[in-house]
């Protein structure tokens, strides 16, 4: 393998590993600090692709519809919450599965009555459709690299959000003891919405930046939602640094995979998953602080 | 009322005894359909139900066994012996289901979802992504199983009653055979880890092996449905295998009630009419049965089974 394809591998491997960061980690916050596993969370990347197809194509600028989108996305999120989610706390996992199915069948044909079942792409923003050349034939374009810093700058305010304020505070206390911050006088439930909320502009903002550089279509939400369960038990349920590790592996084993052996790439990942299960059951991160 | 609740399954087991006298093909066929599902759902109803497994990949089972009478034949235009590829396809999903338990059941609670997930739509891209039998277009079943025994065919799989009564039976032997299971020492056993498996362990219970032996049967089950799903439909592709086929019949057995075993027949019952009826009111039929789900979910935690006591809690919360 020469070393500017190498080199466009890792790129992409890295991208990919901070997408599917970004939805992971909404995914992980969510369980661990409420509780609830939600299958529909693949939704809101859907969500926000086609967010960012329908928005730029009326603003006719990309970054004003991720801008729109974000907002769109947190209050959107809040929403929900309050609405369905809310109600899930005393319910069984079961019962948490059945209704966030249904969310997902319900979003799905919502998403095709509006904008219907075509595959759509969404136009490279000018000022960053160039690309870099690499070597004598390869190029790498430049907004491959904008999502990457993108989901970068995204990871770190997370990080530092989680670790560095008030609010991120009272997000760890939660996730290590739900109990103990209700009793301290913390509105747990303010607490939800507002970790649900970031949770879902999280995957939309992921499905907003990579639309232009993948196709939007229907379905691209379950996809991306199994592999994300994936990451979420690799790196340990409810830890946010576990959910980081576990998706630049998942990113690179299958980006690599795709090269290597392209008939069984999509194996590979739940081939990597097993491994880890019978080495450590709880994921790489067990039980760490978010 | 309990002497009529008795009654009742006895009266609906007439009902589908009668049904091919009196409907159609079109009702024989979808009714045959739903008889199948009845039996997955209530191999998946000894886990979810009984054990207090959750699994969100049991489509995995029924999948494989789907592909097995295509892949025993030796060409497409020559049938396999249903005494040899039904065998083979209950096998076949009995292993895979040792293998899948083996790890996943090394999880519990949301791991065990994710996990069970993440290992049938493996099992999925191996239909998907490899060229067996038609990669991710799927193939067509030419020739149904020839069910003989020396030259007499007692059954013929392509005849719609046959293969109805064939499936009636299928429904009564399975559900005897898991009641006989569910009264059994280890019936019960497996009850007791639901309900505590600290406990059970306590007790000296190997509870991984009697898990995984539940987890073994429920997939063998599931395969049996799988096969006779091929067998009707005639044709496979990766959608028997895919997660959406694992969520339905997850929604069977948590829509019908769990742990008793007519919740889950109830429920596919109730589900496919669902699906059946919604379908025909409108081509975004999705929303309505998303819609149905959740509100089944908000209003009925005990589901069908429990309507009921729903009415009952309803009615003395008010007066």
């Amino acid at each position: 393998m020469d070393l500017s394809i190498f080199l466009i591998q890792v790129l992409n491997s890295v991208q990919y590993g901070l997408l599917l960061f970004l939805v992971a980690s909404g995914l992980t916050l969510i369980f661990g600090i409420m509780g609830v596993i939600n299958l529909a969370h693949g939704s809101f990347y859907m969500l926000g692709a086609y967010a960012a197809f329908t928005l730029s194509s009326l603003t006719g600028n990309l970054f004003s519809a991720i801008a729109i989108g974000i907002v769109l996305a947190v209050v959107f999120g809040y929403l929900l919450e309050w609405i369905f989610f809310n109600f899930l706390y005393q319910r069984d996992h079961l019962q948490q599965v059945l209704l966030t199915y249904g969310l997902i069948l319900v979003f799905e044909d919502l998403r095709s009555i509006v904008v219907g079942d075509d595959v759509h792409g969404v136009p490279v923003p000018a000022a960053l459709s160039a690309s870099i050349p690499l070597g004598s034939t390869m190029s790498y374009p430049v907004y491959n690299l904008f999502i990457s810093a993108a989901c970068l700058v995204v990871a770190v305010l997370l990080f530092v959000l989680l670790r560095r304020t008030r609010l991120g505070m009272m997000i760890r206390a939660g996730a290590s003891n739900r109990e103990m911050v209700r009793s301290l006088g913390i509105d747990i439930h303010l607490l939800f919405r507002v970790v649900f909320a970031i949770g879902v502009a999280l995957a939309a903002f992921a499905g907003m930046v990579s639309a232009p550089a993948s196709s939007v279509y229907p379905g691209m939400g379950n996809q991306v939602l199994i592999i994300c369960f994936v990451v979420v038990v690799i790196g340990g349920i409810g830890s946010v640094p576990g959910a980081l590790v576990a998706a630049l592996l998942v990113g690179f084993i299958d980006t690599f995979g795709k090269v290597f052996l392209p008939d069984y790439s999509g194996m590979l990942v739940y081939l990597l998953m097993a491994v880890i299960l019978i080495w450590r059951p709880e994921g790489l991160f067990r039980e760490s602080a978010v | 009322m309990s002497a009529a609740r008795r009654a009742l399954p006895l009266i609906a087991l007439a009902a589908l005894a009668v049904l091919p006298a009196l409907a159609g093909k079109f009702y024989v066929e979808l009714v045959a359909k739903i008889m199948i599902m009845a039996v997955f759902a209530m191999s998946l109803d000894l886990l979810v139900g009984v054990t207090g497994l959750v699994s969100l990949g049991h489509a995995a089972f029924f999948g494989l066994a789907s592909y097995v009478p295509v892949l025993a034949a030796p060409d497409k235009y020559s049938a396999t012996s249903l005494w040899t590829s039904l065998p083979l396809a209950v096998a076949a999903s009995a292993l895979l289901a040792l293998a899948i338990g083996s790890l996943a059941l090394r999880t519990r609670g949301v791991y065990f979802i994710m996990v069970t997930l993440a290992f049938s739509q493996m099992v999925y891209f191996v239909f998907h992504d490899t060229k067996i039998a038609g990669g991710s277009d799927g193939t067509y079943l030419y020739v149904k199983p020839v069910a003989s025994i020396g030259s007499w065919t007692p059954l013929d799989l392509g005849n719609a009653t046959h293969f109805y009564y064939a499936m009636l039976a299928l429904l009564v032997l399975t559900f005897a055979v898991l009641r006989l299971l569910l009264a059994s020492r280890f019936g019960h056993a497996l009850r007791g880890i639901r309900s505590n498996e600290q406990r059970m362990r306590a007790l000296g219970f190997n509870t991984y092996a009697y898990k995984l032996a539940a987890f073994t049967i429920a997939g063998a089950i599931a395969g049996l449905a799988g096969y006779f799903a091929a067998v009707q439909f005639g044709f496979v592709n990766p959608e028997m295998v895919s997660w959406h086929q694992s969520a339905n019949v997850l929604l069977m057995v948590i829509l019908g009630g769990l742990g008793n075993l007519f919740g889950a027949i109830v429920g596919a019952f109730a589900l496919v009419l669902a699906q059946d009826f919604f379908s025909s009111l409108t081509k975004h039929w999705l929303v309505l049965m998303g819609g149905f789900v959740i509100l089944v979910v908000m209003l009925l935690p005990g589901g069908l089974v429990g309507v009921e006591r729903a009415w009952l809690h309803w009615r003395r919360r008010r007066g």
